[in-house]
């Protein structure tokens, strides 16, 4: 165990990022958020090294944070999709802890028979009472959105004391790129490719989080593998809480969004920096943004990092640009004050590193 | 009736004699097996199966977590999910409810869990009809799960205390499912003898867990991904472990009817002996051709019934040495197989079995009504050679192949 706090323990993540006094600030402004930001996070991995993920997809950065958080005493049901796939080729396994994976589209009724047989196990003795087991969903955009939505809304409404972990890489990655329900806008995808007619795919992003918070779930969140000190906090609270939870983290794709892997990480700052993804939670019904941006920058910056954008038109772009200001808008009108501030021409797009 | 075990009645276990439906009888095993997980999908016919044991659960008779789900693909995700925690689990379904389901069945097999289903069996749409006939089990055929077709409530009652048995006996864990006829077994009021003592049902049948299970002090990985270089070896042991569990299955039929005084085989003959004309049928239709059986014998035909019961794994040799000098097989399916050479599927699993030609007809189609007459009729056109082997005719369809 570390002998300082948080950010004493992982001081890598703090570098150059002009958000993260915002963060912190954000973090001291809110009455409890301070302890929850300063919690340890042990030495032992969980997550173990070896696996089958692409160079810059930060899958792993959730899994192993979401472990060192929940700890050993942890089921993880792994839905089908890049996660399993990487991480438990027989006779490999990347997990530390038990783990289990039955199919695609029921990561929500598997977790909900095993939250339910612990239960029933403690009660005849079998498991001892007095252990707490945590019982984590840990699924993809298709298999929460897409063909996993039924059995995660089930879940959700008879109350079972899940933690359902979305990583959401914007399609059906590790099938080729198609698109999914959280697809953005414009994004060429195998299945919505950018053609003459049609600039690539036409929906935007499935609002899953608002979804799940209509549910009546008690602690519902956005996280970003590039701001760890947040997604850490979330995982905690979410592992506290009574009931489900949930907690819809966007994940960087090297070959979906096709940017350089050496970007993993930069390419999440700037969706968070855009605006394109705000980072907030739903405890008990109260909205608050944990990762407030004063001045966004334009979300070119965010779309011209990655090829999947990069047929886009400049009235493409402003389309974009419009979504997300109404987006914007929305989350600040429910905040009641402007936690997400204007586009900032002035913001250079990719900002020195010290 | 079923066969009497030779043993003194003294030393069987005390027992009552109730009247309860197919369904009802059901529920009563499964409450006495105690399982610690039902989840349950509300489907026709097999509802009061679940219905009955939410009020067991609700009553505080049975201390089990009871959910309930959203779907039949939900209901058999979540009894994987705590079996694969270490749970005694059951579910219930029918039909469509099956369909749902379906592509978790395999899995249920290659996760090797000991899950034990019900299905009160029923055609499945379109159009839709939610009356009984076993197109729902028949589908099941190639899954690797244990498949038991019961007769009547009482063999319902008792297979499924069998079927926990086997599924979780260490030489075994693999799914079962107990079947019956929806609504004619299900819906019908019946006579059954039943424990005075339920613990006896928990002392033949305890939770074994000694399967590979998710457990936070010994971290397993189930359900990996399965390369060409390794998925075929895992999965054949399944399919050995299928074929071997026949032993445990007669073993443990054995032993129930040393305790219970009733035993079923894996399969139950009527006057095969001599015959030279055998009906082979499952379910509930067996009564009507025991019937047929009788009236043939008084008229001096040679004739005897067959019930299949397990047909997963298939008894192939037991099969086999059974009908072996019965001159005509005839085959009454109550499944129709689309397109096959035979369109009845146990009639073709028979002549590739028996390797002759066997006679083949299909009735009870969406619970088609049928009598012993009608069976009567088809039993004379097979033994006059009006009806050809090879070929599948009908029993009762309007316009059909009589």
């Amino acid at each position: 165990m570390s002998s300082g706090g948080r950010f004493a323990k992982i001081p890598v993540y703090i570098r150059g990022n002009y958000l993260v006094k915002t963060a912190i600030k954000a973090a001291e402004e809110y009455q409890g958020q301070y302890e929850y930001a300063n919690f340890e996070l042990p030495d032992e991995e969980l997550f173990l090294p070896g696996h089958g993920l692409c160079g810059g997809c930060t899958i792993g950065v959730i899994a192993r944070h979401m472990l060192k958080v929940f700890g050993p005493d942890t089921v993880v049901v792994n839905a089908t999709g890049c996660a399993e796939v990487s991480t438990v080729v027989y006779p490999r396994t990347n997990w530390g802890v038990p783990w289990i994976h039955v199919a695609f589209g029921n990561g929500g009724s598997v977790a909900s028979g095993i939250e339910a047989a612990i239960k029933a196990l403690k009660r005849r003795g079998v498991i001892d009472p007095g252990r707490r087991i945590n019982v984590v969903v840990f699924a993809g955009d298709g298999g929460t959105a897409d063909i996993g939505f039924q059995a995660l809304s089930g879940m959700l409404e008879r109350g079972h004391k899940v933690i359902y972990v979305m990583y959401d890489n914007e399609g059906y990655m590790n099938t080729g790129i198609q698109r999914s329900g959280t697809t953005p806008f414009g994004a060429s995808a195998s299945t919505s490719p950018a053609g003459r007619k049609v600039p690539g795919n036409v929906t935007h992003k499935k609002p899953m989080a608002a979804i799940v918070a209509a549910h009546g779930t008690p602690y519902v969140a956005t996280a970003n593998p590039a701001y760890v000190h947040d997604m850490v906090y979330k995982f905690k609270k979410a592992m506290e809480v009574e009931g489900p939870s949930f907690i819809h983290i966007l994940q960087s794709c090297t070959p979906g969004w096709r940017f350089e892997p050496k970007y993993g990480i930069r390419v999440l700052e700037l969706a968070t920096e855009t605006g394109y993804w705000v980072n907030y939670e739903i405890e008990r019904g109260e909205f608050r943004v944990t990762l407030p941006v004063p001045r966004r920058k334009h979300v070119k910056c965010f779309l011209q990092l990655q090829g999947r954008f990069k047929h886009l038109k400049p009235e493409e772009v402003e389309f974009i640009q419009k979504i997300i200001d109404r987006d914007v808008e929305e989350i600040n009108r429910v905040v009641g004050r402007e936690v997400i501030g204007p586009v900032d021409p002035s913001l250079p797009c990719l900002t020195e590193r010290r | 009736m079923t066969a009497q075990a030779l043993v003194p009645k003294e030393k069987r276990v005390a027992q009552k004699r109730i009247a309860l439906t197919g369904n009802h009888a059901v529920a009563l095993a499964v409450k006495m097996c105690r399982p610690e997980v039902i989840v349950a999908y509300p489907i026709t016919p097999q509802t009061p199966v679940v219905e009955k044991l939410a009020e067991y659960v609700n009553n505080g008779e049975l201390d089990a977590e009871y959910i309930l789900v959203e779907s039949e693909h939900s209901a058999i995700s979540a009894v994987i999910g705590a079996s694969a925690m270490g749970a005694r689990v059951f579910t219930e379904t029918s039909s469509q409810g099956l369909l749902y389901m379906y592509e978790n069945l395999p899995i249920a097999v290659g996760l090797r869990l000991p899950i034990v289903m019900g299905i009160a069996a029923r055609a499945y749409s379109a159009p839709i009809n939610v009356w009984g006939d076993y197109g729902d089990v028949m589908s099941m055929r190639e899954l690797g799960w244990i498949i038991y077709i019961v007769q009547s409530a009482q063999e319902a009652f008792d297979t499924v205390i069998q079927a926990y048995r086997v599924a979780e006996d260490s030489r075994v864990h693999l799914p079962a499912v107990v079947a019956y006829d929806g609504f004619w077994t299900s819906h019908v009021l019946q006579p059954l003898d039943v424990p005075e003592d339920e613990e006896e049902v928990m002392r033949f049948a305890p939770i074994t867990r000694s399967w590979v299970r998710l457990d936070v002090d010994n971290p397993a990985q189930l359900g990996a991904v399965g390369t060409p270089e390794w998925y075929w070896e895992i999965r054949w042991q399944a399919v050995e472990t299928l074929r071997e569990s026949q032993k445990v299955i007669e073993e443990v039929d054995e032993e129930f009817g040393m305790r219970f005084g009733r035993r079923y085989g894996l399969f139950h003959t009527y006057n095969t002996e001599d015959a030279e004309l055998v009906i082979v049928t499952y379910g509930s239709l067996y009564g009507l051709a025991k019937k047929v059986v009788d009236r043939l014998r008084r008229e001096g035909v040679r004739a005897g019934a067959l019930r299949l019961r397990v047909i997963r794994p298939w008894p192939g040799d037991q099969l086999k040495k059974a009908l072996e000098d019965v001159e005509k097989v005839f085959v009454i399916d109550r499944a129709i197989n689309h397109g096959a050479y035979l369109q009845g599927p146990m009639a073709m699993e028979l002549a590739a079995t028996l390797q002759r030609p066997v006679y083949s007809a299909l009735a009870t189609i969406g619970m088609r009504a049928i009598d012993s007459d009608m069976i009567y009729e088809a039993a004379l056109k097979v033994l006059k050679g009006l009806w050809a082997p090879y070929q599948t005719y009908t029993i009762g369809l309007r316009g059909g192949y009589e």
